[in-house]
């Protein structure tokens, strides 16, 4: 047993997170800058930092990740990372030539006090940043926080350089999807189309990290929001944030910044949320749902009718980054199921009460954790006390669920071992039916296999 | 051909330029670079993280520790505590007031918990800079508990991966000589510098048993803190994947006077060679001769089977890119025995003279690349028409996008690609990639969509 490590007593731990449910800021800000047009993000430390960030990405979308690093030495260590930077600057701009250059800073650049905002400044100074391009940067220390929180950070930075108060007043909304898949940005816009609102999504890495195959690599994909689109959506008619702990600090940036009112949202993962989201979308827009929607709905309604008998009072254990957790902790709520662990290791304010929100008081017995030690050996241990029926969860959740043959299904970041994360969303009507479909897969294939002959049922 | 970045032109040759051969090495990656590369952390956990009964702990914030968690198919057959990932998740109360009492009480829970044999203790990046003594707490925990504490030096910045591996073999050289050598025959080795990727160390190991040689230790491929602790009772070292060991090896041979060979474990010649060189060195009549019996009736039962994916691959080309160029050696020469050609070679940290090597290794035309880029690399696959490439994790979705087979030849590759056995799963995963159908579909091959819809 690979876990065999884990003790089923919960020792009080002060000091130490034993197989985290998280990592660290730089990923997210990195992810969250693939997400623009011609961008190539860039990591201020050392070479290790972006080589681990780039390859957590691969792994996880199976596509090649740019991003290029300060690439810190004991000199920079000493007397900073400005002339690294400086350096960088001038390096990308004559070779890779992109239209920005988003940097996020690391535990390193942080804790010897690099200063950003000055570099940048003096880049420009020097005449480093050439006409019409940009050079961006997020503060993401890796000793706060997440990677949830460097997502949030960069997202937030894509608002605060290029957002135009003076930009032009439009119909168009503008959508911040918060940490989702290429797929679940695609599905957020598609759904807007149908509706017939005129949106800007931003970040938006879809058709940067879900690529075709053209026989050519891309450096930078077609994908991403446009510099010209984000300073436009200064004058969007309203804005949507979704899941506070990804999009909260950029939708509030845009509305101080331009004046553009915000609705903050819960992500559209379920029924319920994505009724609110499309809910939200069509009284800000002032538009009517089509019918294909309803319809898609009714769909979705009819397989949860057909199969509840399957789901009711399944004890279900979940990990992963917070903004996911409460929708899915809602959605699998309503399908009558029971979460009754959830664990996050990003630290988020008011976890517990929106968890709570979402069980609705059904669920008295769940325990919930976040922040320090909130890690899967504690999920793990608390498994080990009293099982579960369904674990859900990203990719290091297949230890836990071999270890105590528990059905699994894998959702979150990273999924190093499947596919298909970035080609179907788990947002809107469509991506609850997928989880769905998933869900009622894990129960019936495990019904199949533990079945004793005589009660191996063909219909089910 | 490529934009190469002017600093850069020295770190890309091509064989047969009129200019004399100098590539430069060993520097610096530009800042700016989309390098390939890694730091000096990595280097370090690569190579200790098999050791399995010890405790691994990530002194640093979070990321370090999350990224490396279980990072490569090293494989134990006992104890798994490597497979775990432990952190002192660094906030920032740590970072103004330091670390290291979180450091302390971590290691005292841990060790009460898993009663391991020995614990390592990665400093990473921000670690010194807080004004931590890692090397203190170690200390002091090694003396309350009783197990061997050591402190790993690999904060991210001080230098390349291979500044790590060299953190990494102080700190094994602390362990070394710790335990009795009791017992231990004159025909014993160490093998140095396979980590057991998918297996690999127990064929090798198994090659051994049956020639008569004593496996003392591994390090650190399946290893154990009690056998590398008597390690310097063995009578010589031999060091495969000489990047990461060699440093370890001369340390040893100065400290303990004992010898050491390299050898490589990949491909028919350089495997069958590996063998004859530890024979030879024990001079012993007897051992050669089983020697040279077991590696006939290993290529009698896989030549055979080679000859096929010889057939279909001959007059392929290949491409590579290692972490260590000590790799691309081995690989070069197992190409050219499935008929294949190599049309660029390059590595992460190679040094002058394995460039040079390489050179005398390689055809007329061939690109040597040290530190490359993404940019570089699809040029030099589009140039040069390749059919396969050979890198880690990086470069697998490139070569995919280009309509180009791969083989993962890094640390986490799944099959076991070394030993005679380890051949055929190398000629078979080649095989495999370059042959799939699909390239057929792609823009690459066009005009061959039309084969395939008739
Ligand atoms: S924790 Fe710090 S050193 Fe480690 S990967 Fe993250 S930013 Fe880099």
């Amino acid at each position: 047993m690979l876990l065999r490590h884990t003790t089923d007593e919960v020792l009080e731990r002060t000091s130490l997170t034993i197989n985290p449910a998280k990592t660290c800021q730089p990923v997210g800000a990195m992810y969250a800058a693939l997400g623009l047009h011609n961008c190539l993000p860039h990591s201020h430390g050392s070479q290790g930092c972006c080589s681990y960030h780039r390859s957590a990405l691969t792994k996880h979308y199976k596509e090649p990740v740019m991003a290029a690093t300060s690439s810190f030495t004991e000199g920079a260590s000493v007397f900073g990372g400005q002339a690294n930077l400086l350096q960088a600057i001038t390096t990308i701009f004559t070779l890779y030539n992109p239209d920005v250059i988003a940097v996020h800073t690391t535990c390193l650049s942080e804790t010897i006090g690099d200063d950003l905002v000055q570099i940048i400044a003096k880049a420009v100074a020097e005449g480093k940043v050439p006409e019409g391009k940009h050079v961006i940067h997020a503060s993401t220390p890796s000793y706060q926080g997440s990677h949830v929180t460097g997502f949030s950070n960069m997202a937030k930075a894509l608002v605060t350089y290029f957002a135009d108060p003076e930009a032009a007043k439009s119909k168009q909304i503008t959508l911040m999807p918060g940490w989702v898949e290429p797929s679940d940005m695609r599905e957020l816009k598609n759904l807007a189309a149908r509706l017939g609102v005129e949106v800007t999504l931003y970040p938006d890495t879809s058709d940067v990290l879900d690529t075709p195959h053209t026989g050519k690599h891309e450096f930078y994909p077609k994908g991403g929001a446009t510099v010209e689109q984000i300073k436009a959506s200064g004058g969007s008619l309203a804005a949507i944030g979704m899941g506070p702990s990804a999009s909260q600090a950029a939708l509030e940036a845009l509305q101080s910044k331009c004046g553009v009112p915000g609705t903050l949202l819960e992500l559209p993962i379920g029924l319920q949320a994505t009724d609110r989201f499309i809910d939200t979308l069509r009284t800000l827009a002032g538009v009517e749902v089509p019918q294909s929607i309803t319809d898609e709905r009714g769909r979705l309604l009819d397989v949860i009718s057909d199969m509840h008998q399957y789901l009711h009072g399944k004890r279900v254990a979940i990990f992963g980054d917070p903004d996911q957790l409460v929708s899915l902790v809602e959605f699998l709520n309503l399908l009558d199921m029971k979460p009754v662990y959830i664990v996050t290791g990003t630290p988020t304010p008011q976890f517990e009460t929106r968890i709570q929100t979402a069980l609705g008081g059904n669920v008295p017995e769940a325990k919930i954790k976040a922040g320090l030690q909130a890690d899967m050996y504690l999920l793990h241990q608390w498994i080990k006390q009293e099982s579960v029926d369904l674990l859900i969860g990203n990719t290091y959740g297949k230890y836990i669920a071999r270890d105590e043959d528990i059905p699994f299904i894998r959702h979150g970041f990273p999924i190093l071992d499947r596919v298909g994360h970035s080609y179907f969303p788990s947002v809107g009507y469509a991506g609850a039916m997928r989880l769905l479909e998933k869900i009622l897969g894990a129960f019936m294939d495990r019904q199949d296999r533990d079945a004793p002959e005589e009660r191996f049922e063909l219909t089910m | 051909m490529a934009d190469i970045l002017r600093e850069r032109e020295r770190q890309v040759y091509r064989k047969g330029d009129l200019q004399p051969f100098q590539l430069d090495c060993e520097k610096q990656s530009a800042a700016g670079s989309v390098s390939q590369r890694a730091c000096v952390f990595c280097g370090s956990r690569v190579v200790l993280y098999p050791i399995a009964d010890a405790l691994h702990i990530v002194h640093g914030p979070i990321g370090c520790a999350s990224y490396t968690w279980d990072i490569r198919g090293a494989l134990s057959s006992g104890p798994e505590l490597h497979r775990l990932s432990f952190s002192t998740d660094l906030q920032e109360m740590d970072v103004v007031q330091g670390g290291e009492k979180k450091l302390y009480a971590g290691l005292c829970e841990l060790i009460d918990a898993h009663q391991p044999k020995a614990a390592f203790v990665y400093a990473t990046c921000i670690v010194g800079v807080i004004g931590d003594d890692v090397e203190a707490v170690c200390k002091r925990v090694s003396l309350e508990k009783g197990i061997p504490v050591l402190p790993v030096h690999s904060e991210g910045f001080k230098g390349t991966k291979k500044d790590g591996y060299r953190a990494a073999c102080d700190a094994l050289l602390k362990l070394v000589g710790t335990g009795s050598p009791e017992g231990i025959t004159p025909h014993s080795i160490n093998i140095l510098g396979d980590f057991n990727l998918a297996g690999e160390t127990w064929m090798i190991r198994d090659y051994y048993k049956r020639m008569g040689v004593e496996v003392v230790s591994c390090i650190t491929g399946d290893g154990r803190v009690d056998e590398i602790r008597r390690a310097h009772g063995a009578a010589l070292n031999v060091v495969q994947c000489s990047g990461s060991m060699t440093h370890l090896a001369k340390q040893l041979e100065e400290k303990y006077g004992t010898p050491f060979i390299r050898v490589s474990y990949f491909g028919v010649e350089d495997m069958s060679k590996s063998l004859y060189d530890v024979a030879r060195h024990f001079k012993d009549k007897e051992m050669m001769k089983r020697t040279q019996a077991m590696v006939r009736e290993e290529l009698e039962r896989l030549m055979p089977q080679l000859a096929d994916y010889k057939r279909a691959l001959t007059g392929k080309r290949a491409a590579i890119y290692v972490g260590g160029a000590f790799k691309a050696f081995s690989l070069v020469a197992a190409l050219r025995h499935l008929g294949m050609t190599t049309v660029m070679v390059g590595s992460q940290t190679g040094n002058k003279d394995d460039y040079e090597q390489l050179r005398e290794l390689c055809d007329e035309g061939t690109i040597i690349a040290d530190d490359s880029n993404p940019l570089e690399l699809s040029s030099f696959l589009e140039e040069k028409d390749v059919d396969v490439f050979i890198g880690g994790v990086k470069e697998r979705p490139i070569a995919y996008k280009l309509g180009i087979g791969f083989c993962d030849h890094n640390h986490e590759r799944k099959e076991a690609l070394a030993g005679f056995e380890g051949m055929l799963n190398f000629a078979r995963e080649v095989y495999s990639s370059v042959m799939s159908p699909v390239w057929r579909l792609t823009p690459r091959r066009r005009g061959s969509n039309l084969e395939v819809v008739k």
